[in-house]
Formats: structure tokens, sequence, C-alpha cells
């Protein structure tokens, strides 16, 4: 019988009701007394050197209240990047200066060098129209190979070679080389991993509001992460105290990483409303949503791997150009190295890797982190090139895995982390059995029958999620902590509300967390709510990213919760005039162990705060407790992926038929909504995979700047997913024993699609070594065709 | 400036609009019905989509002015009378059929609709008539499911190991 209660029930979302009913608040929603409206004159150009802006004429415009450029914001501070990556000299990284509206130059297609503030947003909009400039084109920079060759066009003019540093990490030169040299047989590839566009279906909004009376600002803002919006704004940008700024965050529209950041528009708003002493709403069009959110991956790399005569991975090297864009964005420089370079080692026992990354400036859009972000690029790679490997040495793919496989935990890899626990085999055991691995050859003849060509790609992933523990990120460069916090509040009737700093913006955190909490307690989760999103409400938490809700967050609940219990039963104790050592919780009921005394939760909590008969002298009225949780390590989830596809040669064109994946996710709270998010994160893969490319032509104009030209995936282009998620290693250091699964689906997908593809073109006859994403038909057909 | 009168979700409305106001910035900036959502400005992503006169229409490619006189029906009129949730969607919370909740609102008019059309859709049926509706959360998997069920469709097999 499932649990319909607690940890590990499948409870519908109370949420969803909100949602379905067109009740939800996002930030758009919310219009305040005297708002104006804000549109911003983006550049059209990739670079260009600013020469002068009149606004002269647009000042005149009707609804015009102010117009903002550049030089507004001289004496203000920049957008900042929160993580200080160290080069492999020992030399800090470069920063140039990201300024909120650019000044001097322009630097890619949609970088904002005006601002129109105006009645309605129609006038905002035709006066923006209105201002005359002149912008000097200059040549740009958008290939990397091209940005670092001599001579190239500098992105920053104080910058020479465009280059923001040259990272090296992993095992010593001499293993690496004497591994190489030492070899039976080296496979190398080269690939790109395809520029994205998270593309969350809310656009971005920000709304600022300053209250002159106490001298407070409040930004309304579609983030993943309300305090961290509030630190880097307050601290780095406009210099306004954390006491005199709030930052909320309603119900968002999906994040995908790409809500994580610190914008330009938000500290726009914040700091146009205290010019004016009026709200500021701006609200992104999907089109301007596409040139400045921050982009994802975009990576191009060449992989090596080594292996001895008995097909042991015995050395592995990369050499990756990542793509920043043309500014840092505020966690991009910490992407393709502590979160890619890291993960390298992937789920084998590989005694030497090293991994160089060279990060490059361009006249694009900033590249920061997308769900998955760095691991996705070093999965891509690595099960990219085991399973060209399998095929160079004719050996079964999955047996070269298998044989590979890391089996013994806890495992600290030749990059730095310390896998906790997983099981590599198991997964790959229950993957085979989804996939009917041992029906495969009699559907691929079927397929053959109707002329088709069939393909099996499988791949394994591993993952560091719960992002932490702050004492180590910070020797790596990060610069803010990466704790989480919780309080938990009982009023005084038992019911209670849960502030968390983790904020949901589809992972149904309102429906999962309180079956926590209900679990420890022995409550009804009906009683028990969450608040999140708001800095005036919730304890100064990191947010939500990277896997790491449940994982951090919840533990700081479960240790809030813990102190509650603690302190419920010394008032229990003193109600039962019992020992306190003697105080069982159990189904809500305090109980002298071995009687039939007890006081129900509502009477402890009661007497909490109606203290007439209390200890006073021994604790506090109340029963409210915070947790600060700072994890010892990453998480690590892991897990094992199929594709099944079948290939019309005559056109190229590929149709996914069957997809399965088995996760190791550790403990799971809410299975439904498990798998709910391991389903969309497959999708997101399936898209890069075969459909989603963000394109620049070699001028820097961006090519695939609406849903007319870039292909997300609809509901036609996927299958129905079989996910599995009964391989359990708990995890080792957190209370719950979670590991988080917002990202694996995303992570672990790519790879099975390509696999497969590249192995139904084989099962043809056609000796296809690589085809880069996105596999379109017209990329499949060339590849058959030279 | 343009009166327009209509009625939506069963109540009689008269406005004042410009020639050029959208239907979307009029239900939503006009008559603060907020659960029309605005997910792109090029009329592919369907969140916002409503029924007007009995037919589905993206409010984002319709002028208000064009809707005078018309049935328009919008999220927020697709509960029951008693407010409780539709068959349909009860099937899309049954089945975790939303995750951000954003592109819901037109899933849910766009289902509807089809279900109206089509009340037993098969799976590649459903697909097809969602060409006009990005999810970028679920996957559809769910959306799918959640329409099959409604349907009174047996969705226990799906995607069973």
């Amino acid at each position: 019988m499932p649990k319909d209660h607690g940890i590990g029930a499948a409870q519908k979302r109370r949420e969803d009701v909100r949602f379905l009913t067109g009740a939800g608040q996002y930030t758009d929603d919310i219009n305040v007394y005297g708002q104006t409206y804000c549109a911003f004159l983006r550049s059209d150009v990739a670079h260009g050197r600013i020469v002068s802006i009149d606004t002269s004429d647009a000042e005149a415009m009707p609804g015009v209240v102010r117009i903002f450029t550049g030089k507004d914001f001289e004496g203000v501070g920049g957008l900042p990047c929160g993580w200080q990556v160290t080069d492999k000299h020992g030399e800090p990284m470069k920063e140039p200066g990201h300024p909120v509206l650019a000044q001097g130059k322009v630097r890619h297609v949609g970088d904002p060098f005006a601002a129109v503030v105006a009645e309605t947003l129609e006038e905002a909009r035709n006066a923006a129209e209105a201002i005359v400039y002149d912008i000097e084109e200059l040549p740009a920079v958008v290939d990397m190979k091209a940005a670092l060759a001599p001579g190239a066009t500098k992105v920053h003019d104080d910058l020479p070679d465009n280059l923001c540093y040259d990272w090296q990490f992993g095992s010593d030169q001499a293993d690496v080389d004497k591994a190489f040299a030492e070899a039976a047989h080296v496979t190398t590839l080269e690939l790109v991993n395809n520029r994205l566009v998270a593309n969350p279906m809310e656009p971005r909004v920000a709304l600022g509001e300053y209250s002159r009376a106490n001298d407070e600002s409040t930004l309304y803002t579609t983030s993943q992460n309300p305090h961290v919006i509030r630190l880097l704004m307050g601290a780095f940008v406009l210099g306004i105290p954390e006491h005199k700024l709030r930052v909320v965050a309603p119900d968002v529209g999906g994040g995908f990483g790409t809500k994580i950041f610190h914008y330009a528009e938000e500290a726009f708003v914040t700091f146009a409303s205290r010019q004016i002493n009026r709200p500021v709403k701006w609200t992104s069009t999907r089109s301007e949503a596409f040139m400045s959110d921050a982009h994802g991956r975009d990576h191009v790399t060449k992989i090596e791997l080594a292996l001895d005569a008995d097909n042991n991975f015995t050395g592995l090297r990369t050499d990756t150009l990542a793509n920043m864009g043309a500014y840092l964005s505020t966690f991009s420089s910490s992407i393709p190295t502590w979160l890619h370079g890291t993960l390298m080692a992937g789920n084998y026992k590989t005694p030497a890797v090293q991994v160089n990354v060279k990060a490059v400036f361009t006249n694009t859009v900033p590249v920061d982190a997308y769900r998955g972000a760095g691991r996705p690029e070093a999965t891509f790679q690595l099960e990219r090139l085991v399973d060209k490997a399998a095929r160079e040495l004719g050996v079964d793919p999955i047996t070269l895995r298998r044989q590979n496989f890391i089996t013994e935990f806890p495992y600290t890899t030749p990059v730095a982390v310390q896998y906790d626990t997983g099981n590599y085999i198991a997964t790959m055991d229950k993957l085979e059995e989804m996939i009917d691995r041992a029906g495969f050859a009699a559907r691929r003849a079927e397929s053959a029958k109707n002329g088709k060509l069939r393909g099996l790609g499988v791949n394994c992933y591993i993952e560091a999620c719960g992002i932490a523990p702050s004492n180590l990120v910070g020797q790596l460069g990060a610069r803010a902590g990466l704790y989480d916090a919780a309080t938990v509040r009982v009023n005084a009737t038992g019911t209670i509300s849960v502030m968390v700093g983790a904020h949901s913006h589809g992972q149904g955190h309102e429906t999962a967390f309180p079956q926590v909490v209900a679990e420890m307690l022995g409550i009804d989760e009906s009683m028990i709510d969450i608040v999140h999103g708001d800095s005036s409400k919730i304890p100064f938490g990191m947010g939500t990213y990277g896997s790491r809700s449940l994982a951090v967050c919840g533990s700081a609940m479960v240790r809030a919760t813990e102190k509650i219990i603690n302190k419920a039963k010394k008032i229990a104790s003193h109600l039962l005039e019992a020992s306190e050592a003697d105080i069982e919780l159990k189904d809500g009921q305090f109980t002298v162990a071995g009687t039939d005394k007890s006081v129900a939760w509502g009477d402890v909590t009661l007497a909490a705060y109606v203290p007439h008969n209390y200890p006073l002298e021994e604790i506090e009225p109340g029963l409210e407790e915070t947790a600060f949780y700072d994890p010892s390590n990453f998480t690590y989830p892991s897990g094992a992926y199929a594709c099944e596809v079948e290939l019309d040669p005559e056109t190229g064109k590929v149709e996914i038929l069957n997809f399965a994946a088995a996760d190791d996710f550790g403990n799971v709270v809410n299975p439904m909504i498990v798998e709910g998010q391991v389903h969309g994160g497959i999708a997101q893969g399936i898209g890069q995979a075969m459909l989603e490319s963000c394109v620049y032509d070699e001028n820097g104009q961006l090519l695939s700047a609406s849903y007319m030209d870039y292909a997300m995936p609809r509901a036609e282009d996927v299958p129905f997913f079989k996910v599995d998620h009964s391989c359990v290693t708990p995890c080792t250091h957190n209370p719950l024993g979670v590991k988080g699964c917002g990202e694996a689906g995303a992570i672990g997908s790519p790879p099975a699609v390509v696999n497969a593809v590249l192995d139904a073109l084989n099962s043809g006859g056609f000796d296809v070594a690589h085809i880069d994403m996105p596999v379109s038909p017209h990329r499949v057909w060339k590849a058959m065709h030279g | 400036m343009t009166k327009v009168t209509m009625t939506v979700n069963g109540k009689a409305v008269s406005k004042e609009v410009s020639g050029n106001t959208l239907m979307t910035e009029f239900l939503r900036d006009e008559l603060r019905l907020t659960g029309t959502h605005v997910g792109c400005d090029t009329s592919q992503c369907g969140a916002c989509v409503i029924h007007v006169d009995g037919k589905n229409v993206k409010a984002c490619t319709m002028f208000a002015a064009e809707a005078h006189g018309a049935e328009v029906t919008t999220i927020e009129g697709m509960a029951n009378a008693d407010g409780s949730l539709s068959v349909l969607q009860q099937a899309f919370q049954d089945h975790h059929g939303l995750q951000c909740g954003f592109c819901t609102p037109g899933m849910v008019m766009t289902a509807a609709k089809l279900l109206e059309e089509n009340p037993k859709p098969s799976e590649h049926e459903i697909r097809d008539y969602l060409e006009g509706n990005i999810c970028r959360c679920t996957g559809y998997h769910n959306i799918v499911k959640a329409i099959l069920a409604a349907s009174g469709q047996d969705v226990s097999g799906i995607a069973a190991e």
C-alpha cells in the first residue's frame, strides 16, 4: 500500500488549485499605485561605440517621465560576478565592468543603452523609438577560436586577448602524460555543446518601488533566489543596506537557472524608482528575453581517453573553450570550472584526469547556468567519448561502461570531489530491464522491414548537487555562502508556517516540504504552510538552483523542526509532570513512555503561547525555531539513461520511440513530483539534442530570437517517458538522505539521444563517428552523404 | 477610444478601449483577469488561449474591439459553479500536469476545446492538438496523461515498465 502521508507519499500538489483557476500571482500580475512603465533601448549591433545619444525629442513625447542613459549610472556599481576563478598561473580571472546601461560601447545585440520611464507602456515604447542615437558599428567577435586569435577585435578595450581565464585542474601532468604514453588505445573526439536559451515560459519582470516615508525600496522580480538578489544589488550595485531593501519573488513561471542571476533591469527599476519617487515596472517581451536572459552551454571541446590493453580507462584529458559572452553573468565563471571540471571523472575509476578550460569573451549575450550547468557539458563529452571508444574497440558500450564503473564508496576522484555513495551497476541493471534490451534486435529487424534504421543509445551520468559547503566553495572563489535556512513558526493552535530560503518556481515545495515536517511531528500536512520568496518574511537563505532545495534547505527545515520537537518535549514533560527523557512524540501525541499519560500536540503549542502552566524559569514562551544548514559535501545523484530511435535514411529524420531513465536520487519525499522533474529535464535534454540551438551569424546578429526561429520541444516531439527511481543509495551526510532530482533529466538525456542516432546510422553501414547537436535531419543527412 | 461590450465568464462587461488594445491587455489590465498569460510575442506559446464564441483563440492575436458582442471564457471561468475544479482541471492536478503553472491556463483552455470536439482523443491526437501550446516544465508527459484521463480513458498503463 503506497503511503498517503508524510515522506514518500505521492501527494497531489496544493499549489495546483490556484494555477488551474487563474489565481496564481506572478510578478507581472502585480501592479502598484502610481506605477510607471519602462522600455529599454537595446543595441541592434553586436559591437559598437556609442558616439551620441540625443533624448531631447523623446523627452517631449507624451507621457514621458524621465529618460536614462549610461551617464546616469556613472558612480553606480556594475553588475557583479559572484565567483572569482583563479587561472592555472595563480592569477585572478579578468573581470571587465558591466554597467547597468552601456557606457562608451555596446557589446552584444540586446545590450541596453537607454531606458524610458513613462506613464504607460505604449508611451515608453514610443519614446524609446524616438531617441536619436549614433552608434559606430565595430567588427564583432562571435567564434571563440577567432576571439583568441592574435589581433582579434577586443570585446573589452582593456583586455588584450578576450581571455577571461585559462584554467587547469586534476591529476599531475606527469601522470596524465604517462597514461597516454602507455595507452594501448586512445580515443579522441571533438565536439560542440550547443548554445541554448533556457526559455522559462514566464518572461522576466521587475517592478521597483520606493517608499520615501521609510527610505525603503522593494523589488518584485522573477527570481529563484530573492536574498541573493538583495545581497548583490544592495551591496554591489546600488549601495542600499539590506534592512532598507526588500526583494519579493512571488509565483515564478519556471527558472531553469536563468532566473538565478542579478540582471540590469532589476537594478534599473530599483534605481529609477528612487530617482523619480514612483514605482517603475518592466515586463520582458519574449524577443527581449532571447537577447537579455543569460544563455546556457556553448562549449567547444576536444576530449581524449586512454585505455590499456584490457579496455580499462587509464587517462582522460579535455580541452574546452567556454563562451562567457560579452560580460560575466552572476555565476558564469564557475560553470565551466567547478561545476564541469570536477565532474569529468563521471562514473568511472579513471586514475588520471586533467581538465583544461579557457573562458572566452565574445560579442554575444552572457552565458551562465542553465539546467544542469556544466554537468550536462561534462556528461555529454564523456559519454559520447566512451561510446566512440566502444565502437573503435568493437566492444559492447554497456560492457565497457560496466567494466570501468566505480564500485566502492566513498570514492575520491582525481578531480577533487568525493562521491559519498552510489550504485552504478544497479541503475544500469534497472535500465536494461526497462528498455527490454533483449528484444531490441527484433525491433531493429522490424524497422528494417519498413526501410528504417533503429538505434539504441545508452549512457550514464553523475552530477553534483546541493551546492555547498561554504568553506570549500569559498576557497574555490565563491563570493557568497551556500547554506540555506528555515524558520519553523508554530502557532498557538498548532498550525505551522515554515519560512524557507528555497524558492519554488514549479518544484512543488509548498506540497513536498510540509510532508517532511508532518512526518517528523506526526500531524497532518494541512496544518503546515510554506512561506517563500519574500526577503522580509523568510530567513537569509540562498535560494533554489543546482537541485539543492531539499538537500540543503530541506535539511535546515529538519534541523529547525528538531529544535521545535526538543522544546515541545520540555513543555510536554512539564504538563505531564514527567521526566523530559521519558517523553515520546508519536502521531501528534506526547506520551510518557510506558504509560497512557499523554498530551496532544495542540495542548503543548497552546501552552507555549498561553504559558499559565509553564516552566517559565527554564524555557521561554513561544515555539519558533530557525536553523541554518551548511552541508559537508555535495550530493551525487547518478543514473543510466537510454534512448531508442528510428531514423529514416531517405530524409535523415529521427523519431524517438522510447526513452528510459533509471535514477538514484537517494531518498524521495514525493515520487510524483520527482518523476515530473525528470520528465521535464528529459524533454529539455531531447530539445538540446534534436531541436534547440541559439545561433548567431558572423556579425553577431542573433538569428534565433523568437519561437519562430528557436525550436522549442512541443508535445509531438517527445514520447511518454519511462522513469524509475527505485535504486536508492541514500546520501550519507544530510538528515533526509536526499540527493536532488531537478537537473538529472537534462544532464542524462542528450548523450543517449546522440548515441542512439549514431547507433542507427552505423547499423545501416554509415560509418559516422559523431554529429553535433541538434541532430537535425539536415545534419544527419549530411553525415550520411559526406 | 471605442466602447466594447462582451460577456466574460458569464458576466456582461463594458469598457472604453483604444483600437489597438489587445485582448490580452484588456483581460489582464482592464478586467484584472490575470490568469491569461503572455509568454511570447509571436503567437507561438499558447499561454493566452481563451474561448471566444466557442472557439479557441490566442488572445494576443485579437484586439479587444474584435470581441465586441462576443461570449468569452477565460481560465477564471473554467471551474464548476461551486468553485470546485472541473473534471479536466482535476485531472491536471491528479496527474501532475503542471509545474510552474504559467502555461497551464492555455493548456487547460486548449484541452477543454479538444475534448469538446473529440471526446476520446488518442495520444497522437492530443499531442497534435497541443501544437500551439508550449510547456517548458513537464515534458508534456503528464499533460497528455491528464487529458487522456479527463476523457475517461485508462492511463494506468502509460509508460509502465
